[in-house]
């Protein structure tokens, strides 16, 4: 019997050192040709994301996947989601083959950093030329050499008119330090992330949302600890709806999920945007850029190219945010945005409220600080 | 209905009871009767009434990912039963029936340890399993996952209805018929049919309803539609949610009352 | 039958013919092994094995990714159970799963009774699938269901505003217990059921006699008689209940970090698979222990 224990053991740990076989996706990718196609697209993006379907049509904006299959009819695009970097980065290191993900800025580090991501051949990404020319050489990618830029975006608060003003300018105190008297106590959400959520109470409290300094991380956790008792939730996904149904009178969120929330929600008797609005606190917040990436592990990276340059397309690019009321990086889609959108002061923040936000970078082993510092803030 | 006549209480122990019973089928059927109703309902925004419509069981059927997470999960759970249901019966029997074989104290342990753990466990090592050996994440390694977790279910149901069985039947069967595989079929088998059914039935549902260990092991386009609908209803809880609901709801009840059907035809026949 | 019967009942039969009876044995035995072996291999090789990994894993270290990495073997995983954060949380779980242990029982016991104390069969079986019919339907959906009906527009709140008896219950602790109660009654209706139906009233009866009190009659013999099932019962609840996260999320709006989703934060926000496994695997030693300790209180098997 212990014989046969050991054997196990042995057996176990041999299989758990190896791992599957390995193609070289780098070569494959290296001899892209424009508009190449190599197969099927295994699509991994954030959900609701990307313009399909039902949705699509609803939003009157072109289907992206039906217009991809259009344009290659050899090509069928199996298309799955996750809301979360880590479950997508979850997949990837465990080996499952996705031709095209959709990672953020500070993903894309870490992805990079332990060769997760394959080099973009950007000879067969003509479309990079349109790109807005401060994305081209980003902190978390120089020279977008593994990553495209897709979408970007700002977090701030999202309010009822009824019981926020933000003429004079909005602040993190509304939500970490609310007035004893304010009416909207126990109606406030805010965002069930570890980095955002600590980051916003970071820049609260003046410091950066990549800070290593555990004391000023301390003090983050604890004053979300103390904020947590007039909250109603955290929540990362249905926070917009809790703010239009009343659950909630002030969220922290994203301003493409808000827009799209006011703007699904306004009819002919009601404009959404006269009741509901949106704000970047003026100790400022964290912006935030959405890549489309090729893992390592992906299978048809010519597919994928191809999709990278359709979606860079200035028409395309302009849909991409009728459809998410998030910000293009995208210069040659400005044409194409609705005006409403464009001229939104939400979605293009002025100068001076661009340089108060901050970019999330990797913290290496520190994010297990971060994580801890949550989930204290949460017990 | 009338009370077991050992059990008789004072009368107002029973009203009380009773009154107790009625409030609790009030409590469990609440939400239910919310998502079939409202699944009728015309206004998007579920809570409100908006009047009666079918399209958004149109709807439903319109939309691919939906509908193609729904036949992921159809798939994976029918495999996933018929295989967890085979193995799990003839574990069950190889412990109630036969007393003395190498390794049946260790597999006893085994068999019940997948019922222990929690929900996480099994899936992060699951997981950590499929990427060590290098299988691939998808429909595959979700099946095989709930195989592992659905044999033990099996063989707890299966080996309840064995424990309270006569074994003095399967001694005349055995005299009766001279093959062992025989006496199986005629005898044995229609004998625990109703815990095979039952456990192949608890199989079913687990398979159908996991959510936790499919979001740890599942792979591109293997979406199934617990997953689904757990990325997509916290972002828009659309009245197309509840008629897909509604429909398994009618698909599952519809299997159950049919297989009580044939059980209680199964055991009138016994009887007699 | 007991195992000492068995075995009494064995020898007796070995008397008769020893040789017959050795070689019957051995063809008994091969069968039994050949019954159980495909499921022997199966669980071995995505239960055992797997099983083992999550140890080995959790003494080896992180990378970035959060993968583990087959060097530097540390005990550094196993040393972070014993933090403070970590004990509060798991205390918290433990904590939440004994409350809903017991008001499962609470409220499952009396009708678990009432059901399994109606004269025709055929009513009693009706009913339990009344009870299992919600149960089809999808538990996210449910669970969902039950924040339509509990949010500042629902059902369940209006009424309460209109009795004047309770406000809005999405997001507090009330909210969580409802629907973790109403996830695990089956779960404890079942077994509860099986041991009350199976009870000798014959023994009731006399109790009633002796005691003169339907109370005392129920407190000194019905209840024990089916203690196998408030065992049984209280198990399936519990050790689902440790790991619960999805419906406190949902209906307690995420604000308390249970062991559930913080196992599930080591494998994606936190990247520290190690760690992630060594909760994992302690947790199941903790739960292996204590099923066997509350198992010897009863004798029978299942």
């Amino acid at each position: 019997m212990k014989r046969l224990l050991g054997i196990i053991v042995v057996l176990a740990l041999v299989v758990a050192a190896c791992g599957g076989s390995e193609t070289d996706v780098q070569g494959l990718a290296d001899g892209c040709e424009v508009g190449e196609t190599d197969g099927d697209l295994n699509l991994y993006n954030w959900t609701a994301y990307l313009p399909t379907g039902l949705d699509a049509e609803d939003a009157g904006v072109v289907d992206f996947i039906v217009e991809f299959e259009d344009r290659y009819p050899d090509v069928n695009v199996v298309y799955t989601q996750y809301d979360s970097n880590e479950a997508m980065l979850a997949q990837v290191d465990a080996g499952a083959s996705y031709d095209l993900v959709v990672p953020s800025d500070y993903m894309v580090s870490i992805m990079k950093g332990s060769d997760l991501l394959v080099k973009l051949n950007h000879d067969a990404i003509p479309g990079m030329a349109n790109l807005d020319p401060s994305f081209s050489d980003p902190g978390y990618d120089a020279g977008n050499e593994y990553s495209v830029p897709y979408q970007w975006g700002t977090t701030g608060i999202g309010f009822n008119y009824d019981y926020l003003d933000d003429s004079e300018g909005m602040s993190w105190a509304v939500i970490f330090e609310p007035d004893e008297n304010a009416e909207y106590l126990g109606r406030i959400s805010f965002l069930d992330d570890t980095r955002e959520t600590l980051g916003a109470a970071l820049k609260y409290l003046g410091y950066s949302l990549n800070t290593t300094n555990q004391d000023e991380l301390d003090e983050a956790s604890a004053l979300i600890k103390a904020a947590k008792d007039d909250i109603a939730a955290f929540d990362s996904s249905s926070y917009w709806t809790l703010l239009t149904n009343g659950d909630t009178h002030v969220a922290m969120g994203w301003n493409g999920d808000f827009l799209a929330e006011y703007d699904g929600i306004s009819t002919d008797d009601f404009d959404a945007y006269e009741q509901y609005g949106y704000a970047i606190p003026t100790e400022g917040a964290a912006a935030w850029v959405d890549t489309m990436a090729i893992p390592t592990t992906a299978e048809h990276p010519c597919t994928a190219h191809a999709f990278m340059d359709m979606v860079l397309e200035p028409f395309m690019g302009g849909e991409l945010t009728n459809y998410n009321y998030y910000a293009s990086p995208n210069l040659a889609a400005e044409e194409f945005i609705y005006e409403d959108i464009l001229t939104w002061e939400a979605v293009y923040p002025s100068e001076e409220t661009m340089a108060s936000l901050e970019f999330f970078e990797d913290l290496g082993d520190f994010e297990i600080n971060y994580a801890d510092a949550f989930a204290a803030a949460k017990s | 209905m009338t009370l077991h006549q050992g059990a008789a209480a004072r009368p107002w122990v029973d009203r009380v009871l009773a009154i107790n019973g009625w409030v609790i089928f009030v409590f469990l059927y609440a939400p239910i009767l919310m998502v079939v109703v409202f699944s009728f309902s015309a206004s998007p925004n579920v809570g409100r009434w908006g009047g009666f419509t079918l399209a958004w069981y149109d709807r439903m059927l319109g939309n691919e990912l939906l509908m193609s997470s729904l036949r992921n999960s159809v798939i994976v759970a029918l495999v996933s039963t018929v295989v967890a249901t085979i193995l799990g019966t003839a574990a069950a029997l190889a412990l109630a029936r036969y007393k003395r074989w190498v390794g049946r104290g260790t597999f006893d342990a085994i068999v019940y340890l997948p019922i222990i753990i929690p929900d996480v466990t099994m899936a992060v090592m699951l997981l950590l399993w499929f990427t060590s050996i290098g299988v691939g994440l998808g429909l595959g390694s979700i099946t095989l996952s709930h195989i592992a977790f659905n044999i033990s279910f099996v063989a707890i149901v299966v080996r309840a209805r064995l424990a309270n069985m006569d074994p003095a039947m399967e001694e005349a069967a055995a005299d009766l018929y001279a093959d062992r595989w025989q006496a199986f079929r005629k005898v044995t088998f229609p004998l625990i049919m109703p815990g095979v059914l039952g456990g192949g039935l608890l199989a079913l549902t687990l398979s159908l309803d996991d959510v936790v260990i499919t979001s740890f092991v599942q792979g591109p386009g293997s979406t199934t539609l617990p997953v689904y609908v757990f990325g997509l209803i916290k972002r828009s809880v659309t009245p197309e949610i509840n008629a897909v609901s509604t429909l398994m709801m009618v698909m599952s009840v519809g299997l159950v009352l049919t297989s009580l059907m044939f059980q209680t035809r199964a055991d009138r026949k016994n009887r007699q | 039958m007991t195992l000492l019967d068995e075995r009494e009942m064995v020898e007796q039969e070995e008397a008769v013919n020893p040789r017959l009876e050795k070689r019957a044995r051995r063809a008994e035995s091969w069968r039994g092994f050949f019954h159980a072996a495909p499921a022997y291999v199966y669980l071995t090789f995505f239960f055992t094995l797997p099983l083992i990994v999550v140890y080995v894993f959790s003494f080896a270290s992180r990378s970035n990714t959060g993968k583990p990495l087959l060097q530097d073997w540390n005990l550094d995983s196993w040393s972070k159970l014993t933090e403070p954060l970590f004990r509060e949380i798991a205390l918290r779980s433990l904590w939440l799963a004994i409350l809903n242990t017991a008001l499962c029982l609470l409220i499952g016991y009396p009708f678990a009774y009432w059901i399994a104390t109606r004269a025709s069969q055929r009513t009693r079986t009706l009913l339990l699938v009344a009870v299992l019919i919600p149960f089809w339907s999808n538990f996210l959906i449910r669970t969902y269901a039950w924040r339509m009906l509990l949010d500042s527009d629902g059902m369940i709140t209006r009424l309460g505003e209109w009795t004047g008896l309770w406000g809005q219950l999405l997001f507090t602790p009330t909210a969580v217990f409802i629907g973790l109660l109403y996830g695990y009654l089956p779960f404890v209706v079942l077994p509860l059921y099986a041991a009350i139906e199976r009870l000798d009233w014959t023994l009731v009866e006399a109790g009633r006699d002796l005691y003169a009190s339907g109370s005392a009659a129920f407190r000194k013999i019905t209840l024990p008689l089916s203690k196998p099932g408030i065992v049984a019962g209280s198990i399936l609840v519990f050790i689902p209940s440790l790991g619960a996260y999805v419906t406190p999320d949902i209906l307690g709006g995420a604000k308390t970090t249970l062991l559930g989703n913080y196992i599930v934060t080591q494998f994606t926000a936190a990247r520290n698979w190690p760690f992630g496994s060594a909760m994992s695997g302690a947790i199941l030693i903790i739960m292996l222990v204590a099923t066997i300790l509350y198992f010897r209180t009863d004798t029978r098997t299942i």
